[in-house]
């Protein structure tokens, strides 16, 4: 069950128990347990929406920013990751293989912020040898979604 | 000017289906629940094989049995979910859809007067197929009771001296009907005690929600007797591609290839470059489709359970098969008036035989929003007639 439940509701945060229960022929009470327990163990870590910011009056920058660190004795990239995530304008950040170490987006008002946040917070860290910034100029998909996607439904409408 | 039809084209009746897309298409905001097509669209990777193919200008005529590369997946495949081997060299021939080698299998067969036992409800193209290849046809009428499983008891009751062929249509469109092992292995018995053929559609096989689909061939001492009949269209959402396949004992797929050959020369070729891609790396979009499948199914019964409209659960395709005796109207006059007065479109179970009086076909191969919206309709619809 835990894998479809989760397919599921990673595409729809918002559908109920109870539907839930009638799609995956369970009971309420079941689904409701397994939830409660996905959320304890933390493998569902928030129930977000997702929004087209470009579509509203709300203006927002977003920029991903390769990282290379160095590693100092008794201190692994987590440590390091720490130290960047814990900004609250950091949206995301990976460890990457290849040619860079971190992989971090960020949202900002504007890109003289982001700029900012480079120059005077990321860059001083001590760990952190180079950063190379990309501004992101459109988002075509994001989280498995087409944002300007309309599908319409081009089948005869009876067939056998 | 002479008459220059022949009879027997004149005396097929058109399809039911037919009828009733003439009154949809005229409703403009109808929603429809009657498509016997995936709402998917065909998996990326597939469909970006069909356009690598294109570019690399495979636009020419392959083998009439279609690629052999594609035949050798074919082989697989089956080998893979049947245990069953067929030699790709001379036992598999790649159509244009299940559709054709429904007909050329029927072609390929039958004699005049031979009798064809065809199970209903059922889908609509066996029939006419079997009637213009000189077939005699006997319909057995299957018994919501029993799920709309054939029976040994009703097969043995309609086979005669004259009996050549079954037709077996499972799983099930309209009814979504499955067969599991010990039903066929009841039925297998009075084939082989009768020694008459089997052309075993499987087009829905991929599409099974309780176990995994089990092939009549797979049965002992059933292999040489049957003609297996695929495709792509429902298992990889690809219709409009229109490619299918049948495997069957060597002697049946040569005379098949004849006609295939004189009649249709192959199978479109972009279609097949793009069915070894499905054949290869498809498993998993099934897998995905399927399950998408199953949770609207469950979404209805347990939407027909709370309004109360009596339906067996079907365990494949894509369709449920409610009943609708107790309003006492016909199959046609109900789907009529619940697209008069609900605007949601719904196929009369009469289009797939006369058997299928008093049931309606509801297909869910449409997104869960889309469902809801009906069965919400369907309800109101359902209390209304009930305080009528």
């Amino acid at each position: 069950m835990r894998e479809q439940l989760l397919s599921i509701i990673e595409k729809n945060s918002r559908i109920g128990i109870s539907e839930l229960a009638v799609l995956l022929g369970r009971e309420e009470i079941e689904v409701a347990n397994e939830i409660k327990k996905l959320e304890e163990e933390r493998v569902i870590c928030g129930y977000h929406t997702l929004i087209d910011w470009e579509k509203t009056s709300i203006e927002k920058v977003s920029a991903i920013i390769e990282v290379r660190v160095t590693l100092q004795r008794g201190q692994g990239f987590d440590k390091i990751a720490q130290r960047i995530y814990n900004y609250p304008e950091v949206k995301s950040v990976y460890l990457i293989s290849g040619g860079f170490d971190l992989m971090v987006t960020l949202e900002e008002k504007t890109l003289k912020e982001i700029a900012a946040f480079v120059s005077d917070k990321l860059s001083t860290l001590d760990n952190v040898l180079s950063t190379g910034t990309h501004f992101v100029l459109k988002k075509y998909k994001d989280h498995g979604t087409i944002l300007d996607e309309v599908k319409e439904d081009v089948r005869e409408v009876v067939t056998p | 000017m002479r008459e220059f039809l022949s009879d027997k084209v004149q005396n097929i009746k058109p399809s039911g289906i037919r009828k009733f897309f003439d009154i949809v298409s005229e409703m403009k905001d109808a929603i429809s629940l009657g498509v016997g097509e995936p709402d998917f669209e065909t998996p990326w990777h597939i469909r970006d094989e069909g356009i690598y193919a294109f570019e690399k200008g495979r636009t020419f005529y392959t083998s009439n049995s279609g690629l052999l590369p594609l035949r050798q997946e074919i082989s697989n495949y089956i080998k893979r979910t049947q245990q069953v081997t067929y030699n790709p060299q001379n036992e598999i021939l790649v159509t244009v859809g299940g559709s054709e080698a429904i007909d050329i299998g029927l072609r390929a067969i039958i004699n005049d007067g031979d009798e064809v036992i065809i199970p209903q409800p059922s889908y609509v193209s066996y029939a006419p197929c079997s009637y213009l290849a000189g077939g005699k046809n006997v319909f057995i009428n299957l018994k919501s009771e029993n799920e709309f499983r054939l029976t040994a008891q009703e097969l043995e009751n309609a086979i005669t001296d004259k009996t050549k062929v079954l037709i077996l249509p499972y799983p099930n469109n309209p009814t979504g009907a499955i067969m599991e092992r010990k039903n066929l292995e009841e039925i297998a018995q009075v084939i082989k005690k009768h020694d008459i053929f089997v052309i075993s559609d499987e087009i829905y096989s991929e599409l099974t929600y309780k176990g995994t689909h089990v092939s009549i061939v797979s049965l002992d001492g059933m292999k040489e007797r049957t003609l297996l009949i695929n495709g792509f269209s429902k298992s990889y959402a690809m219709t409009g591609w229109r490619l299918g396949y049948c495997c069957g004992p060597d002697w049946l797929i040569k005379q098949m290839t004849k006609i295939h050959q004189y009649a249709i020369m192959c199978a479109p070729t972009i279609s097949q470059y793009a069915a070894i891609e499905a054949l290869k790396n498809g498993n998993e979009d099934v897998k995905i489709m399927r399950e998408s499948y199953n949770q609207r199914r469950r979404f209805l019964m347990d939407a027909f359970k709370k309004m109360g409209l009596e339906c067996f659960e079907p365990y494949g395709a894509f369709y449920v098969f409610p009943c609708i005796k107790e309003f006492g109207m016909t199959s046609e006059e109900f789907a009529t008036k619940f697209l008069q007065e609900e605007k949601v479109a719904a196929v009369p179970g009469t289009a797939f035989g006369d058997s299928g009086e008093g049931y309606l076909r509801i297909s869910y191969a449409y997104s869960l929003e889309k469902l809801k919206i009906a069965m919400e309709r369907l309800e109101r619809f359902v209390i209304n007639l009930r305080q009528s």
